[in-house]
């Protein structure tokens, strides 16, 4: 058994820095890459793309990337997990399959797959059986949105993914599986650890955590000090060091820039975290509360002491539903009196939309350059500030009332207080809403569906 | 006397839903004690007035010197359905940040130390 695994964070979400991955596995060892490809409503965004395109349905920008960093992959053995299947996991592994035939690793790459969470086809059956997929945040009945529906994905946890890296699995594709999944499956693969060792569980978890989001951990968005963060536009990616005792490291590859201090990683340790004492995974329980932290070198603090607690006998669904449409527009006021002109812009608008009789759901007026992100906190804004920008929100049932909204924006410029500009966007665009539905499911209902496939 | 608490602690915030949740850390480990008896649900709740609809919830964890919030009803019905900038809560950090809270003189004091 190996003494040290590495495992390096590539993407944060779907959409960050595009060469993250590739300078992970170019800029220094290391064992594993793991990519977070799914936002709570990523999975909704997929099956749309799926059902104009049977093909489509997963991360795309996966495939050049595996393209790209293939063959420096396989020359040092690095292993990719990812859940960038999205709702067509096989469709996402046949393409990766293609390219690596292409670039000459036929019958030298093995792909393993993990289905089994879309259960979009058996919400009837779920229903019938007295399964509610009560809304965890609100506690209403799925049936209030049932007719709405667009996807439901339980979030499967590491087991599956050790599963197909035992089988022999390099490039490891899920669909919907919790990202800290991500990161303890190499663990519990490389260091055979039990599946009911609590407290390595819960170490790996917390690991993912740390590194899910990116470069947040290593000096993004990083309050503390954030002046003094070295070469943030050459940010190294983080990456964990971990050891079979269930403690391990966070560290980057040297010569990048961001940092790796103990405030950095206090500051992603309680990112939506939620009650700390019961960070719930398909895994296990951790408790962030037992989490301990010292430096160890430059651009590495250990992380050790961590307890956990066993899992739950749930799994957690994500359901995509559609609920309506909205807009926002926007327009800049600027000196003098520009926070003056933009509240009366905002009246002036908001008698034209009573007159033409619309209804809304919600209308939300923002201030930006006043009060939009600390509402009333920020105080008054001086007589002389030099612009304001007006933002108006709409959110409705009706599509057509939400696009009579749209046209009512640019005429406040020949029709409203002066000195008023920022319209070179055209008309808002209106925005189909697909809402998220957290639900639990037991786990008895969800069969995760493990293939390993020849390239 | 008064303090921003700014001077104090460093945050970071996120969402869950309709539910902000800000971590709020101690720069100090000497402060810990200073936020956990300053910084109530209820004095959080009060700062976030007209921001925060529902419930605010604490939990503490003295092994980081932090705290961490759960503002519920916070951001616009949350997610893709909120209608805010900050639909995210990502601001919400510095926003908790903005509070007032009373120390002692020699508080104030170690602060410059």
């Amino acid at each position: 058994m190996k003494q040290k695994i590495r495992i390096a964070a590539g993407q944060g979400f779907w959409g960050d820095l595009p060469d993250a991955p590739v300078r992970q596995v170019e800029g220094g060892p290391i064992d594993y890459l793991m990519l977070d490809y799914l936002a709570e409503v990523t999975m909704s965004i997929m099956q749309k793309q799926k059902a104009r395109d049977p093909n489509a349905g997963y991360a795309k920008d996966f495939v050049p990337l595996m393209r790209r960093i293939l063959p420096v992959c396989v020359e040092r053995g690095i292993k990719v997990t990812a859940n960038a299947g999205g709702v067509n996991v096989r469709g996402c592994a046949d393409a990766v399959i293609q390219a690596a035939r292409e670039l000459g690793f036929a019958g030298k790459v093995r792909i393993g797959i993990v289905t089994g969470d879309d259960i979009l086809s058996r919400l009837d059956d779920l229903l019938a059986r007295g399964i509610e997929l009560r809304n965890m945040d609100t506690d209403e009945p799925l049936s209030t949105v049932r007719d709405r529906i667009q996807s439901a994905n339980a979030y499967l946890g590491a087991a599956p993914i050790v599963d197909a890296l035992n089988q022999g699995a390099q490039i490891l594709i899920t669909g919907r599986a919790t990202d800290t999944g991500l990161t303890l499956a190499p663990l519990i693969h490389e260091f055979g650890w039990a599946s009911d060792d609590w407290n390595r569980l819960a170490a790996g978890t917390i690991a993912g955590h740390i590194i899910e989001c990116g470069a947040q951990a290593s000096g993004g968005n990083c309050q503390y000090e954030w002046r003094s963060i070295p070469n943030l536009a050459d940010v190294g990616f983080p990456i964990v060091e971990a050891s079979p005792d269930g403690t391990f490291v966070i560290t980057k590859h040297e010569r990048t820039g961001g940092w790796i201090i103990i405030p950095s990683i206090k500051e992603q340790l309680v990112y939506e975290m939620g009650d700390p004492h019961e960070y719930i995974t398909p895994d296990c329980i951790a408790d962030f509360t037992t989490i301990r932290l010292e430096y160890e070198g430059r651009d590495r603090v250990r992380i050790f002491g961590i307890e956990g607690r066993p899992a739950t006998e749930f799994l957690k669904v994500s359901i995509s539903y559609s609920a309506g449409y909205k807009a926002v527009g926007t327009l800049v006021y600027a000196w003098p009196d520009a926070y003056d002109k933009a509240q009366a812009a905002d009246r002036i608008l908001r008698t034209r939309l009573d007159r033409l009789g619309l209804k809304f759901d919600q209308v939300l007026t923002e201030f930006v350059g006043v009060s939009a992100t600390h509402g009333p906190l920020a105080g008054k804004p001086g007589a002389d500030i030099p612009e304001v920008q007006l933002r108006i929100g709409v959110r409705g049932q009706d599509k057509t009332e939400v696009e009579r909204f749209t046209k009512e924006i640019a005429p406040l410029i020949l029709t409203g207080p002066p000195a008023v500009t920022g319209f070179a966007g055209g008309r808002p665009k209106v925005e189909e809403i697909v809402a998220y539905w957290p639900a639990l499911i037991p786990k008895e209902e969800i069969t995760p569906v493990v293939e390993v496939l020849e390239t | 006397m008064k303090v921003q608490l700014t001077r104090l602690a460093h945050a970071r915030s996120g969402d869950k839903g309709d539910t902000a949740n800000i971590g709020l850390i101690a720069l100090r480990d000497e402060s810990y004690p200073i936020l956990v008896r300053e910084v109530t649900a209820e004095r959080v709740k009060q700062h976030f007035r007209g921001i925060c609809h529902g419930e605010v919830e604490r939990f503490e964890l003295p092994n980081l010197g932090a705290l961490n919030f759960l503002l519920h009803e916070s951001l616009g019905g949350g997610g893709t359905l909120s209608l805010m900038t900050d639909a995210q809560g990502k601001t919400f950090s510095t926003a908790l940040l903005r509070m007032e809270i009373e120390v002692t003189e020699q508080e104030a004091a170690d602060l410059h130390g």
